[in-house]
């Protein structure tokens, strides 16, 4: 899934040539990074739908608008993914507040069927924990996991969505992760604990251990 | 991995989840190249339904369009629409599903009052900007039948010159004619009756005034047949207008009366 952060983008290359059919491309290879995304950042099925879709179609607009050169030389994933954040973040702003509620990110119906049903289900235990967990973090913080953790983005490529030095990606990573297990650890119901607002400076952190696994 | 040994990272890993599959269609429409009554045509079509008709020297040159109109990618589609088929060889749109987002309130409708004709029949312009709420916006009416996104479907061919000239039409004058010849409307006998002066005829066995083409004017017979120039005159010798037409004085209710 990775793409190394040297030579042409095989999408861009496809768009440049044909807009339309290149798109078409671009969908299939980026969807599911998309809506994965805006799932664990949003926390909501249908508005993670929405969001994917209107980052797509502002996507084709802006491509639209560009010559060929320009859309060459794109890298595409962490394109697509910053104006993924920018259209949450315009309707974060434009929703008087955001609701704080419990979001597990759980499709509409969610079917266990045949053997693996059992496994499933604890699986998908997990993730409706994690994901009530993650929309506890500060914006910054999970936005930083999910890209670097679900996305499965390297950590320049997450610096490169967030716009910001590598170092300072790395930073909002370990901090959000490091709050994960202390809300873990916790065994905390997401009901009893308080919104953190994301007030943390955009400095660099020490490093913690987080970053040596990797 | 780290993840396979971190049961945190592996639980962020597990949380990825593949798209939904209609995704892309509710952002790209898909293109179809289909048979009109006048030449084939293309068609795009959304999640939503049928979003736009043309016709086209090309494939590339109707994405072109519909890029310019609707800022969404265009992709060839696997089947045309369910009911676009039917819909364009019997010139009524039955269960053909539309989609008619980004109209103007008012285009919106003007192409709904359009959608009643029933096909043979005309309407004057001003009879349209009237069912659309707007009795004296009788050129914007006629800009948005000239807009309108899925021709045929929405039969704007069938709004006419209150004189029985054709007019304007999305895909030219001549075809709009020839369509309505195909649909048997009497447009040669709009335009004598108007030309002599008669916008409406009147039956004294209904004691009903119709527009000239309604299926009901059609029907009477000579010997019980009244022209009127205008339904002002008819209203005033005791008829009533037709349910199925709807002529209204202007100033007149706008939508069909009851009873």
């Amino acid at each position: 899934m990775d793409q190394t952060a040297t030579g042409p983008d095989r999408i861009a290359v496809e768009l440049a040539a044909d807009l339309d059919a290149g798109f078409a491309a671009l969908f299939e290879a980026h969807q599911n990074v998309l809506f994965s995304t805006a799932l664990r950042i949003c926390g909501r099925w249908a508005d993670a739908e929405d969001l994917t879709a209107a980052a797509f179609l502002r996507a084709f607009r802006a491509l639209s608008g560009y010559d060929r050169e320009r859309i060459a030389g794109l890298r595409t994933r962490p394109w697509l993914l910053t104006i993924l954040l920018n259209a949450w973040r315009n309707q974060v702003r434009t929703a008087a507040r955001r609701p704080r509620e419990v979001l597990d990110g759980e499709p509409p119906e969610l079917e266990a069927r045949g053997a693996s049903a059992e496994a499933q289900a604890e699986r998908h235990e997990t993730s409706r924990e994690l994901a009530a967990l993650l929309g506890l973090l500060p914006d910054r913080q999970r936005v930083a996991v999910v890209l670097r953790y679900v996305a499965d983005l390297p950590i320049a490529e997450v610096a490169s969505v967030l716009g910001c030095p590598p170092g300072t990606a790395k930073s909002h990573v370990s901090r959000g992760l490091r709050r994960l297990r202390e809300l873990q650890a916790a065994q905390v119901r997401p009901d009893d604990v308080a919104p953190q607002t994301d007030e943390e400076p955009d400095d660099l952190a020490p490093q913690t251990d987080e970053e040596k696994v990797r | 991995m780290t993840s396979d040994h971190d049961p945190l990272l592996a639980g962020l890993a597990a949380m990825a989840v593949p798209a939904p599959g209609r995704l892309l269609d509710t952002v790209a429409g898909r293109w179809t190249r289909v048979p009109g009554p006048a030449g084939d045509v293309y068609a795009a079509a959304t999640d939503l339904g049928v979003a736009y008709l043309r016709t086209a020297g090309s494939a590339e040159e109707f994405a072109g369009l519909f890029r310019a109109r609707f800022g969404r990618p265009l992709l060839p589609a696997a089947r045309p629409p369910a009911g676009l088929l039917t819909a364009l060889r019997t010139g009524r749109a039955g269960r053909v599903r539309l989609d008619l987002r980004g109209l103007t309130p008012f285009a919106a409708s003007v192409l709904a009052a359009a959608a009643t004709i029933p096909r043979g029949e005309t309407r004057p312009y001003g009879w349209i900007a009237r069912q659309a709420g707007r009795p004296r916006a009788v050129r914007a009416a006629a800009s948005a039948l000239a807009a309108n996104p899925v021709p045929l479907l929405i039969p704007c061919h069938r709004i006419v010159q209150a004189d029985g000239v054709a007019g304007g039409y999305v895909f030219g004058t001549p075809r709009k004619e020839a369509l309505l010849r195909l649909e048997g409307a009497n447009l040669d006998e709009v335009r004598d009756l108007a030309a002599a002066g008669t916008r409406y005829l009147a039956s004294d066995t209904t004691g009903v005034v119709c527009f000239p083409s309604c299926r009901n004017a059609r029907r009477i017979t000579p010997a019980h047949r009244h022209g009127f120039a205008s339904l002002a005159a008819a209203d005033r010798s005791g008829f009533r207008p037709c349910r199925h037409c709807m002529p209204v004085l202007p100033g007149g209710p706008l939508r069909k009366q009851s009873a």
